[in-house]
């Protein structure tokens, strides 16, 4: 086995094992907490992939923001409530079959698919084709991302804002 | 490795996300469910454009990861907000809106 499998062997393991902890694990904190070992894994699968400069946003945007402002909001939550937040689960037959459901009609879709072949597959590092076209094609629209990132800063300042 | 092995893989993260969107009871369980999913899309997004030779899928994966990280910000806020109007952030007991 190549370096390449056992590598995606490997994480996809520890990603499939973090994200059902994520949804299994009965405390929200544990629960964030592998949330962030997912949010690594992933970015490890960016890797496997070539995608070094993704690897690198995953970490400081994924791993680094979200997970500081949802322990942040849950040590508020339960500062507030003054007890540990119950996380018990509802209707969980139910979501099993649908999630089930879905699972079943991609990876039946995926199976009856041609195996893709489209272009020539990548090689070697892609930061300076990201550089490129995000100054290029892509200009437009990483400016108005910079005008989501603005209102959603305040759109947050404001809703957490009190009230005198 | 295939591209359908890793689109698989981001299969199984996806419904696995979709799953904790559905049993979470806990408002902020919720969100780290859709934090599942977003990122399993994001897996599919980096394994087309590496077999298929286009940059713009990982321009894409940056752009999603950005929209995330503003979405989680807010969703957050609102759900402070909601837990000081109602004390409790259970979306069972959320039901102003229903008919």
């Amino acid at each position: 086995m190549s370096v390449e499998v056992l590598g995606f062997y490997g994480v996809a393991v520890v990603l499939l094992a973090s994200s059902l902890a994520v949804v299994l694990s009965p405390n929200l904190f544990h629960a964030v907490l592998f949330l962030a070992v997912a949010l690594v894994a992933t970015g490890g699968v960016f890797l496997l992939l070539q995608a070094p400069f993704l690897f690198g946003v995953q970490l400081l945007l994924y791993a680094g923001g979200v997970v500081t402002i949802v322990v942040f909001a849950i040590m508020l939550t339960e500062r507030l409530v003054g007890e540990r937040i119950g996380q018990a689960s509802r209707y969980v037959f139910n979501g099993a079959v649908v999630s089930a459901a879905v699972l079943a009609g991609i990876v039946g879709f995926l199976l009856r698919s041609r195996a893709a072949g489209g272009g020539a597959a990548m090689a070697g590092d892609t930061t300076p084709e990201i550089g490129r076209a995000l100054v290029g094609p892509f200009a437009a629209p990483l400016e108005l991302l910079g005008v989501l990132l603005v209102a959603s800063l305040l759109g947050a300042l404001y809703f957490a804002r009190t009230d005198d | 490795m295939s591209l359908h092995a890793y689109l698989v893989l981001a299969a199984l993260v996806f419904v696995i996300g979709l799953y904790g969107v559905l049993t979470r009871r806990n408002a902020v369980g919720i969100l780290l469910g859709i934090e599942l999913m977003l990122n399993a899309v994001n897996i599919n997004l980096v394994a087309f454009a590496r077999f298929h030779g286009d940059v713009a899928g990982l321009i894409f994966t940056l752009f999603t990861i950005a929209i995330t990280v503003a979405e989680v910000a807010v969703g957050l806020a609102i759900v402070i907000v909601i837990f000081r109007v109602r004390k409790t952030i259970d979306a069972d007991h959320l039901d102003l809106l229903r008919g």
